[in-house]
């Protein structure tokens, strides 16, 4: 192999560029100046995103990993450059996306001196991801960046960073690569057991009630035609949690819905009936368990997971099968006899039928005057033919928007599950849209949100880029006005907003917009902004004390969900 | 039910991973009472032998997220009785006292523990043994007002007749060698 004398900054690059990069998220500041020199002269390989945040540029980075299952990758200076990734990391460490955020870090002797825009960012940033490495020498770059790729994406996925000392970017070494392909004390995968499989097998040819739980690890995992060969064999239904949506299609015969405190009734209520759960690629989030000691107590449960740390962690696992879903669905369908449960499938239809009366019709044929969040995602998914990435924020909206925006393919559904962080929607759409430049994206956000990183219009203007953006304005933090309404005896403490002009702001940024008032503007309102070529800016004032439903109270039992007030 | 167990970390030398491990436990509100790190039998590879008080799921769990740590090749846990144990304490005592009696001669024959150094101000006793021993022997002799007490943090080994840690090293060697 040829070797290339070159700087630790130009090394950075170049390892990038090995591991097949094409688009990086960052913000320049004076700890990271030599590597952002370096991108100067590759501004043709490699297309770098300016945000206007660090926020934003990370937020960015996962919404492009998960739509492409790529390593996001973001570049941030020292101090409160990466301090303001943060929330970022912590976001893609519970949500288990790839990303390897470079920072910039003061040069190795000002270590440990509170030298200017000096933070411990690997100190701080060890309980929030997968792995992470300060390099102070630049003989190291090459290495520890394919480890932080190799670790990124392996196994159950995490963010990597990786800390470069000043000095290390200017220093020299002799430029070569080689991708980790293995680490002594990291498995990534065990191979799946055969004898669990077996056991599996058992469990799931003798059920009468049996029931499939799915999460990200089917989109993680690319096992999307596995797990619908899997039920379609076994005929068993099978619930999605929220990050597992759009790894089926929404209109599959088998697919009952969303899990969870806002999911739909039958899934819910039928945890609790079933004899059998078959839980692939999810971890029990407390959001989709509610009180754990009344979780599923008729069922035997089955666990497919790839990290072991999950396997027992909330619920007892009567049979573990350890690794990738991919291949241990792929075994189990081989394996199962052909089935299908059709009373038991009456059973679904039975509460989809109530909650069709009690919420969903109410959502979507409203009949007061006030415009419904359902009723706006709904239309946008119809006039997208359902093929389009919903990316959303965090609170009321994200809740009605998971309920009815329709998925036909994988990987379209970005949204920030495990910490509920607002303001990631708009930036994740961007790195959305980078990740799928041929796919229409549609980014529904809330007032409250939409604030949060609304300064990201800007980045959205430069790069012009097509985002569909909703704003479901109902001048309320909604969902804890909600929880206000329903727990705290109506007392607001806190959550009305005065808000601004949104339309006018998006003006100001340089992107198109209009605001919709009235129902009969809404149909219009949905396609001027779909047919708008560039991004767009659709306001749509929403009814402003509006509940999402049905709802598993906290501490409540899955089955003791409710469906109105 | 809560109990005394014994985590045992294998790990890679590498800067930082006291943090990473340290925050699995304060995460979880865990106190650590115990912990000692050393170079293990096998050369680059470091121990962690931490003492906590938990339930057996919770150290289970703990155990699990350990070893979900990149740089920790295996970590096992096990009681008290599971495993050979021992701590050292250190005891500086005033020599005034031991002139004047053989009270503290007889402490320390009884307790079995041995003097290391006599000064002409003090006296420095030396006992290896479990807490309670080297508690039991910090109350005797502190009726002389020890001067300062030490006591480290605990080393154990398993009674287990396989060596865990080489046998795992093969397999794990046989399974990356696999993935070539």
């Amino acid at each position: 192999m040829t070797t290339k004398r070159v700087t630790g900054s130009e090394a950075l690059i170049l390892s990038l560029l090995e591991e097949g990069v094409d688009t990086i998220f960052g913000y320049p500041g004076g700890a990271i100046m030599p590597v952002y020199d370096a991108l100067y002269d590759y501004d043709k390989r490699v297309n770098h995103i300016l945000t206007r945040h660090e926020q934003g540029a990370i937020h960015g980075a996962q919404g492009y990993a998960r739509v492409t299952g790529k390593p996001g990758i973001c570049f941030a200076t020292s101090g409160p450059g990466a301090t303001n990734l943060m929330t970022g990391i912590a976001d893609a460490m519970i949500d288990s996306t790839p990303l390897v955020c470079i920072t910039g870090q003061v040069a190795s002797p000002l270590l440990g001196t509170d030298a200017f825009q000096e933070s411990d960012i690997v100190g701080m940033s060890i309980p929030v991801t997968k792995w992470n490495y300060q390099i102070t020498s630049p003989e190291e770059i090459p290495q520890a960046i394919a480890q932080a790729f190799y670790i990124a994406n392996s196994g159950r996925p995490g963010p990597v960073l990786i800390d470069l000392t000043k000095d290390a970017q200017f220093g020299e070494l002799d430029f070569e690569y080689k991708k980790c392909t293995k680490i002594r004390s990291y498995v990534p995968e065990k191979p799946v057991d055969p004898h669990a499989v077996k056991e599996a097998v058992d469990l799931i040819d003798a059920a009468k009630k049996p029931m499939i739980l799915f999460g990200h690890g089917i989109i993680i995992g690319r096992a999307e035609q596995e797990l619908k060969e899997f039920i379609e064999k076994a005929g068993i239904p099978a619930a999605w949690t929220i990050m597992g949506l759009s790894a089926l299609p929404t209109d599959h015969p088998l697919n009952v819905g969303m899990l969870g405190m806002h999911g739909n009734y039958g899934p819910n209520v039928l945890t609790n009936e079933a004899d059998l759960i078959i839980a692939v690629g999810m971890r029990f989030d407390d959001r989709v368990t509610g009180k754990v000691s009344e979780y599923a107590k008729k069922a035997k449960i089955i666990h497919i997971e790839i990290d072991p740390a999950e396997i027992n962690k909330i619920i007892k696992t009567d049979v573990r099968i350890l690794g990738d879903a991919k291949k241990a669905l792929k075994m189990l369908t081989a394996n199962v006899k052909e089935n299908s449960h059709p009373e038991w499938m009456e059973e679904f239809h039975k509460y989809m039928k109530v909650e069709q009366e009690k919420v969903i019709d109410k959502d979507l044929r409203p009949t007061k005057p006030g415009l419904t969040m359902g009723e706006v995602i709904s239309l946008a998914s119809e006039k997208t033919n359902h093929e389009a990435i919903l990316v959303t924020d965090v609170g009321q909206h994200q809740m009605v928007a998971q309920r009815y925006f329709k998925f036909k393919h994988s990987r379209s559904n970005v949204t920030s599950g495990g910490l509920g962080t607002m303001g990631f929607c708009l930036p994740a759409s961007m790195g959305a849209q980078l990740g799928a430049p041929d796919r229409t994206v549609i980014a529904v956000i809330g007032d409250g949100g939409f604030q949060m990183t609304i300064q990201e219009l800007g980045t959205i203007a430069q790069n012009k880029l097509p985002v569909k953006i909703i704003v479901l304005n109902n001048h309320f933090l909604g969902m804890v006005r909600q929880w206000q309404q329903l727990f705290f005896e109506k007392r607001y403490s806190f959550t009305e907003l005065q808000n601004p002009d949104f339309i006018m702001i998006g003006k100001g940024f340089g992107i198109e917009g209009h605001r919709v008032d009235k129902r009969e503007d809404l149909a219009n309102g949905i396609q001027q902004m779909l047919d708008h070529d560039g991004p767009y800016l659709l306001e749509v004032t929403i009814e402003k004390e509006d509940n999402v439903f049905p709802m598993v109270p906290t501490g409540a039992s899955v089955s003791d969900i409710i469906l109105e007030p | 039910m809560k109990k005394e167990f014994i985590i045992t970390i294998f790990s890679e030398n590498h800067i930082g991973l006291l943090t990473r491990i340290t925050i699995v436990f304060t995460r979880r509100k865990i106190n650590i009472d115990s912990l000692t790190v050393s170079e293990s039998a096998l050369q680059g590879i470091y121990k962690f032998t931490i003492v906590i008080r938990e339930t057996e799921a919770q150290t289970q769990k703990v155990v699990n997220q350990l070893e979900k740590l990149i740089d920790v090749l295996k970590a096992f846990y096990h009681t008290n009785e599971e495993m050979i144990y021992q701590e050292i304490a250190l005891y500086k005592v005033p020599i005034e006292p031991i002139y004047e009696s053989d009270a503290i001669e007889k402490i320390v024959r009884k307790a079995g523990a041995r003097i290391l150094e006599i000064t002409k101000d003090y006296v420095v006793v030396e006992k290896t043994g479990h807490k309670e021993d080297t508690q039991a022997l910090f109350e005797e002799l502190n009726k002389f007002h020890v001067m300062q007490f030490i006591r480290s943090g605990r080393v154990a080994i398993t009674r287990d007749p396989i060596e865990r840690l080489s046998e795992f090293l093969k397999e794990r060697d046989a399974f990356l060698n696999s993935l070539d």
